[in-house]
C-alpha cells in the first residue's frame, strides 16, 4: 500500500485509568495502522480495551482515563488545496476539548457506538441529534441540514425518513435505531467511521441487515471502518483485515484470511476454537472450548507475555519471564509471541 | 453444567497438569479475594470517608450523653440559680488575673452593671477562683435507672450554690442549659430510632409486600404511598398530635408522637425495600453466583442479605434526621412533647420569646444540637450508602 | 397527552376524596361534641346563644347523626356552598378567615421554589462537571447545611441578628398600616419588601437539597453513552452539556414539584410561626391549640389539595418536557 494511503497510524498507545484501587492500564503500548478504505476489524474478549482505543483516538476518554503515552497521527486530506495535499497531526497532542480536535470528530472521525438505545438522547427527536451533527460540521443553515438528514437517513436504509425524521428514540426499533446513528456518523462524510460493536444489542437478522448496509455504504462512500467486535464470524463477514487484542496490547495482525486459516497466536487459537463452524458434527460440537480461566484482573498484569496463565503452550521460565516480540512472520502477518521468535 | 471451566479429555501431558495447578493457584487465588467478608469491605469503604468517620464519633458522644444524661450533666435541669438567669456562658479560664497557667477554673460572678455598655451583665470576680474537677458529687440519681449514685462528669464542688458553671449559659429560670440539653438528648435522639424502628418495620412489612407480590398489591402500596406523601407533613403532623389528649403522661405522649411521626416515616423505607427488592433480582452479582453454582441459600446469605442490609441501614441512619427535626420542630410549636418534658425542641420554645433570644441568645444551643446531630447522621448515611455500594454514585 | 392530563386528573378525585376523610377525622378527633365545646366556648365569653341558632349549627352539620352523615353534610357542604364551616374562635364562616392566608402561603411557597431552583441548579450543574474540584467541595458542605439547619431555627437566627444588630423587626409580612388594608399595588409592593427574609430562609433548605439532587442526577447522567456519542459528534463541552445531559437530569426537579410544594408547605408553617407571618401556619397552629377544629380541618384540606393539584402541574410539565411520557398511548 502506498503511503499516502495511510490515514491514521497509532504508535505505543498507552491509556491508563488512575482509580483508587489501582491503575488500570487498559491500552498498554498499541502499535497499527489504519489505511484510506479499509475495513479492520479488532476483536478480542471483552475487556480487552477494544472501546478505549476507538476513545482514545476520539480523544473521548473519560475520566480518571488518560493517553500517557503514544501517538495517534491523523493524515487529513486537505480537500479545497486541490488533490493530494496531507496533512499531519498527532491527535494525542491535541486538546480534547479545544476545536482542532472537535472539528476532526464527528467529521473526519465518526463513531457508531455500541447501545444504539442508549446513545440517543431520550428526550429529542432523531432529526434535531443528526442535524445538530451536520450544523456543527458544515456551513448549512437549519432547512438544508434537514434536507440532507433526511438525505442521509434514507442512504441508511431508514423507512419513510421524511414523515419519521420527528421521531423519539424510544418510538424507534433497535434496528431503527442503529440505522438512525450511523446516518449521524455518515452524516459528514467522515473519512474513519469507528463500529463499536455496532450491532451486539440486535436480534441476528437485523445485524445481517446493518452489517450489509454498512458494507455498501463503504462501497458507495469509500471511508475506512474500524470495526470493533467480540465476534470473529461478524469479522469474517466484514472485513480486510484483523487486529486481535490480549489486555491492552495487540497480540496478532494479520488478513482476515490468514487470521481464520493460518493463526499464531495461541490466544487467536483458542478465540477460533471457541466459536461454532458449520458442518462440524454434534459430538464435536461439544468440544467446543472456551478459552480457560478468565481475562486476569486489570490491576495486575502478569509479567511477560500476559496470556501465559492460560496459554496451552507456554514454555516455563520463558513465556512469564521475558516480554514477547513483535515479529512479522509473513508478509503482513505479524505475532507477539516466543513460539515464532 | 455448573463447570465453567471446561476439563479436556486428551490425558494431559507433564506441562498441563503442572499448568493447571498453577491455574488453579490464580484463579483460587482470584475467588479469594472476591470473597472478602462483605462486611468487612463495607468497614474498609466506610473508613476511608473521613466525614462520616468524624461524624460517626460525634454520633457516639452524643448517645452516650443521652445514656447518661445524669452523669454528664453537671446540674439538675430543672434546679434554677434563682441569682443567674440569663447568666451567658460561664468562661473558663486557664490563666489568672496574675499571668500564671493553671487547670481550667472559673471565677466567681457577680451580677452588676458593666461599666462600658451600661448594661446588667455578670462580672468577674477575680479574687475568688473555683477549679473545674472530674467526677465530682452532685445531685443524687440512679444510673442506667439502676445504681444510685452521686457522680458527675465534672463540676464546681468548692462553689456549692454560689456558682454554678455554666457551658452553655442559664435560661430565663436560671437553669443550666448544658444539663438542659444533655437531658434534652435522651428524648430528641432516641425518639430519632424509635420512630425510625418503627417506620422500618411497616416500611419492611409494606414494602416487601409490595416488591414481593408485585401487581394490584404493588400498586395499591405505591399510591398510597404518593397519597401520603402529598399531604404537607407538617400541617398534618400538627392536626394529628394536637389531637393527643393533653393529660396524657409524657411517655404516652413520646410514643404518640413517635407513631405519628413514623405514619409518614414508613413510606420512605417502604419505598427503599421495595426497591432494593427489585434491583437485587437483577443484580450481576447474583447472577454471578449462581452461574458459579453457588446454591440459592448461598446467594441468599453471602450476597443479598449483607447487601440488603447495608442499604437498609443506610437508609435508616438517613431517614433519622428526619424525625429529629419533626420532633423539634413540632415540640417547637407546643404540639409535640411538653413542658416538663424536655427535649431539644422543648427547650427551643424558650427562643420564640423575643426578648429571653436577645437577652439570652444562648437559648438557641439546643437548636446547634440538633443541627450537629442532623449532619452527623446525614454523613454516617452517606458514608455507609457509599460502602454498601460504591458504584452507585 | 390528553389522554394523560385526563387519566392524571381522573386519578386525583380519589386522592382528595380521602384527604378530605382525613381531614374530617382531624376535626372529629378532640373529645367530646364539638357543638358543646363551642356553646360552652361562646358563654365563658359572656356572649348568650339562643337555642334555635344552637339548633340551626345542629341541623348544619348534623350532629348527633351517623359519622357518614355528618361526613356528607360537611363535604357537600364545601362542595356546593363554599361553607367551610365555622370558626368558634373568631365567630366568624371558616371560608372569611383564610381566603389570604392561603393566597400568600402559595405565593410564598412558590417564589421559594422558583428562587431556589434558579440558584440550585447552576450550582449543581457547576459541581457535577467540576467534581471534586476546590469549588464542588464547598458547594457540597454549604449544602448539607443547608440540609442540616432547620428553617425555624435559621429564622430565629435572623431575628435575633436584625434585632440587637439592626434594630429591625422582622416579623410579619406587612408592615402595620397595611396589615388590614385591602389589596392594593401599594400593600402588594410592601408585601414584597417583607417578603424576602422568608423567602430566603425557606429557600436555602429547597436550594441545598436542589443542588444535591442536580448533582446525583447529573453525575449519573454525565456517563450515560448519549453524552458520549454527543461528544463524538465534536460539540462542544458546555452545549452538549446544557442540551442532553442537564436536560434530563432536571426531570426529577419537575416530577417531585408536588413533593417540593408540600415539604416548602411544611416548611413555610413552621417558619411562619417564628416570623409571625399572615400565612395559614400561624393561624393553624392556635386554630389547633385552642380546637377550633373546623378552621384547622380546612387548612388541612386546602394545603393538602394544593399540593395535589401542584403534583398534577408537575405531572403536566414532566409530560411536556419528556417525550417518553407525552407519547405514551
Ligand atoms: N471509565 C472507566 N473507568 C475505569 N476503567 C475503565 C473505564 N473504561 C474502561 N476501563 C477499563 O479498561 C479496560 C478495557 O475496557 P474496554 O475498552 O471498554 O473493553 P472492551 O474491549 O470490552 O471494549 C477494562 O479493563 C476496564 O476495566
Ligand atoms: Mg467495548
Amino acid at each position: 500500500m502506498k503511503q499516502d494511503q495511510l490515514l491514521i497510524a497509532i504508535k505505543n498507545l498507552k491509556t491508563y485509568f488512575f482509580l483508587d484501587e489501582g491503575t488500570v492500564r487498559a491500552l498498554d503500548g498499541v502499535d497499527f495502522d489504519i489505511w484510506r478504505g479499509q475495513t479492520i476489524g479488532v476483536v478480542g474478549e471483552s475487556g480487552c480495551g477494544k472501546s478505549v482505543t476507538a476513545r482514545s483516538i476520539l480523544r473521548i476518554v473519560p475520566r480518571p482515563g488518560r493517553i500517557v503515552d503514544g501517538t495517534i497521527t491523523f493524515y487529513r486530506r486537505l480537500h479545497d488545496n486541490g488533490a493530494g495535499q496531507i496533512e499531519e497531526i498527532d491527535l494525542t497532542k491535541l486538546d480534547p476539548t479545544g476545536p482542532e480536535m472537535r472539528n476532526i470528530r464527528g467529521a473526519e472521525i465518526a463513531l457508531v457506538p455500541q447501545e444504539p438505545m442508549a446513545s440517543l438522547s431520550p428526550v429529542h427527536t432523531i432529526g434535531n441529534q443528526i442535524c445538530e451533527a451536520i450544523m456543527l460540521h458544515q456551513k448549512v443553515g437549519k432547512e438544508e441540514a434537514r434536507v440532507k438528514a433526511i438525505e442521509m437517513l434514507d442512504r441508511a436504509g431508514f423507512p419513510q425518513p421524511k414523515q419519521r425524521i420527528d421521531s423519539y428514540p424510544h418510538q424507534l426499533s433497535g434496528g431503527l435505531r442503529q440505522r438512525a446513528v450511523i446516518a449521524m456518523g455518515l452524516s459528514c462524510h467522515p473519512s474513519l467511521l469507528i463500529a463499536d460493536e455496532p450491532t451486539t444489542a440486535l436480534d441476528v437478522t437485523t445485524e445481517a441487515q446493518i452489517l450489509r448496509l454498512m458494507r455498501s455504504l463503504q462501497h458507495d462512500l469509500g471511508m475506512a471502518i474500524m470495526f470493533i467486535t467480540h465476534n470473529l464470524g461478524v469479522v469474517a463477514q466484514m472485513c480486510e483485515d484483523v487486529v486481535v487484542m490480549y489486555m491492552g496490547r495487540i497480540v496478532e495482525e494479520a488478513p482476515v484470511d490468514d487470521i481464520f486459516h493460518n493463526p499464531k497466536h495461541p490466544y487467536t487459537q483458542a478465540l477460533l476454537r471457541s466459536i461454532p463452524r458449520l458442518g462440524q458434527k454434534t459430538k464435536e460440537r461439544r468440544q467446543l472450548e472456551s478459552i480457560r480461566g478468565t481475562v486476569p484482573d486489570p490491576y495486575t498484569r502478569p509479567r511477560g507475555c500476559a496470556f501465559h496463565p492460560r496459554c496451552t503452550q507456554r514454555i516455563r521460565g520463558v513465556c512469564d519471564q521475558t516480554e514477547p516480540p513483535w515479529l512479522e512472520v509473513e508478509p503482513g502477518h505479524k505475532v507477539r509471541c516466543v513460539l515464532y521468535g | 453444567m455448573t463447570d465453567a471451566r471446561p476439563i479436556p479429555d486428551q490425558t494431559p501431558t507433564p506441562d498441563q497438569v503442572e499448568s493447571q495447578a498453577l491455574d488453579d493457584e490464580i484463579l483460587s487465588g482470584g475467588e479469594n479475594v472476591y470473597v472478602a467478608p462483605p462486611w468487612k469491605l463495607m468497614w474498609w469503604r466506610f473508613r476511608k470517608h473521613k466525614m462520616a468517620m468524624v461524624s460517626a464519633v460525634i454520633l457516639i458522644l452524643f448517645y452516650f450523653t443521652a445514656i447518661f444524661c445524669e452523669f454528664v450533666a453537671p446540674y439538675d435541669p430543672d434546679a434554677s440559680f434563682i441569682q443567674y438567669k440569663y447568666a451567658p456562658p460561664t468562661k473558663i479560664h486557664i490563666r489568672d488575673a496574675e499571668g500564671n497557667f493553671r487547670a481550667p477554673f472559673i471565677y466567681q460572678t457577680q451580677r452588676g452593671i458593666d461599666p462600658q455598655t451600661l448594661q446588667i451583665g455578670y462580672v468577674e470576680d477575680t479574687t475568688t477562683r473555683y477549679t473545674i474537677r472530674f467526677f465530682v458529687p452532685g445531685f443524687e440519681y440512679k444510673l442506667l435507672g439502676l445504681i444510685p449514685t452521686n457522680i458527675h462528669l465534672f463540676g464546681v464542688p468548692e462553689a456549692g450554690e454560689k456558682q454554678g458553671v455554666f457551658l452553655f449559659g442559664a435560661d430565663r429560670l436560671g437553669r443550666d442549659m448544658f444539663s438542659r440539653i444533655a437531658y434534652g438528648a435522651r428524648l430528641s435522639l432516641s425518639l430519632g430510632l424509635v420512630g425510625v424502628f418503627i417506620s422500618l418495620v411497616l416500611g419492611v412489612i409494606l414494602g416487601g409486600i409490595s416488591g414481593y407480590f408485585g401487581g394490584w398489591v404493588d400498586t395499591l402500596v405505591q399510591r398510597t404511598i404518593e397519597f401520603i406523601r402529598t399531604i404537607p407533613t407538617i400541617p398534618l403532623w400538627m392536626t394529628l398530635s394536637a389531637a393527643l389528649p393533653v393529660d396524657w403522661p409524657i411517655t404516652r405522649v413520646y410514643f404518640g408522637i413517635t407513631v405519628i411521626l413514623s405514619l409518614v416515616g414508613w413510606t420512605f423505607m417502604a419505598r427503599v425495600v421495595r426497591g432494593r427488592f427489585l434491583a437485587m433480582r437483577e443484580e450481576d452479582f447474583v447472577l454471578a453466583a449462581r452461574l458459579n453454582g453457588a446454591t440459592e441459600m448461598r446467594i441468599i446469605l453471602r450476597h443479598m442479605v449483607p447487601s440488603f442490609l447495608s442499604y437498609i441501614i443506610a437508609a435508616l441512619t438517613l431517614a433519622i434526621p428526619g424525625m429529629i427535626l419533626a420532633e423539634t420542630g413540632l415540640s417547637f410549636l407546643g404540639l409535640g412533647l411538653r413542658p416538663p418534658a424536655i427535649s431539644w425542641g422543648v427547650l427551643l420554645q424558650e427562643a420564640m420569646n423575643l426578648r429571653s433570644l436577645v437577652l439570652s441568645p444562648w437559648v438557641l444551643t439546643p437548636g446547634f444540637a440538633v443541627v450537629i446531630s442532623v449532619l452527623a447522621f446525614n454523613f454516617v448515611g452517606d458514608g455507609l450508602r457509599d460502602a454498601a455500594d460504591p458504584y452507585a454514585r | 397527552m390528553l389522554v394523560y392530563i385526563a387519566r392524571r386528573v381522573l386519578l386525583m378525585i380519589p386522592t382528595i376524596f380521602l384527604i378530605s376523610i382525613i381531614s374530617f377525622v382531624a376535626i372529629q378527633l378532640p373529645p367530646g361534641d364539638f357543638m358543646t365545646s363551642y356553646v360552652a366556648g361562646l358563654r365563658t365569653m359572656g356572649e348568650n346563644i339562643e337555642q334555635e341558632a344552637i339548633d340551626n349549627l345542629r341541623e348544619r352539620y348534623g350532629l348527633g347523626q351517623p359519622v357518614y352523615v355528618q361526613y356528607i353534610k360537611w363535604i357537600s357542604g364545601i362542595i356546593l356552598r363554599g361553607d367551610w364551616g365555622q370558626s368558634m374562635e373568631w365567630q366568624k364562616p371558616v371560608k372569611d378567615l383564610i381566603g389570604e392566608r392561603i393566597l400568600l402561603t402559595v405565593v410564598l411557597s412558590l417564589v421559594s421554589l422558583l428562587v431556589s431552583w434558579f440558584i440550585a441548579i447552576p450550582i449543581g450543574v457547576y459541581s457535577a462537571t467540576h467534581q471534586y474540584s476546590i469549588l464542588d467541595y464547598v458547594m457540597s458542605i454549604i449544602s448539607f447545611i443547608g440540609v442540616g439547619v432547620p428553617g425555624f431555627l435559621l429564622a430565629l437566627i435572623i431575628m435575633y441578628f436584625a434585632q440587637t444588630r439592626l434594630n429591625l423587626n422582622v416579623g410579619g409580612l406587612f408592615s402595620q398600616e397595611y396589615i388590614n388594608a385591602p389589596w392594593s399595588v401599594e400593600r402588594v409592593i410592601d408585601m414584597l419588601k417583607h417578603l424576602w427574609i422568608p423567602v430566603l430562609i425557606l429557600a436555602v433548605e429547597g436550594t441545598a437539597g436542589g443542588i444535591r439532587t442536580t448533582r446525583a442526577n447529573l453525575l449519573d447522567e454525565l456517563n450515560k453513552p448519549y453524552v458520549e456519542l454527543a461528544r463524538a459528534k465534536g460539540l462542544s463541552e458546555w452545549k452538549l452539556i446544557w442540551k442532553y445531559p442537564v436536560r434530563i437530569a432536571l426531570n426529577p426537579f419537575f416530577s417531585t414539584v408536588g413533593w417540593s410544594l408540600a415539604s416548602l408547605i411544611s416548611g413555610a408553617t413552621l417558619i411562619s410561626v417564628v416570623l409571625s407571618l399572615q400565612t395559614t401556619g400561624p393561624m393553624q397552629l392556635r386554630a389547633l391549640t385552642s380546637q377550633d377544629m373546623y378552621l384547622a380541618g380546612s387548612f388541612l384540606l386546602i394545603l393538602s389539595v394544593l399540593t395535589v393539584i401542584g403534583t398534577l402541574i408537575s405531572d403536566i410539565l414532566l409530560a411536556w418536557v419528556d417525550p417518553r411520557i407525552r407519547l405514551e398511548k
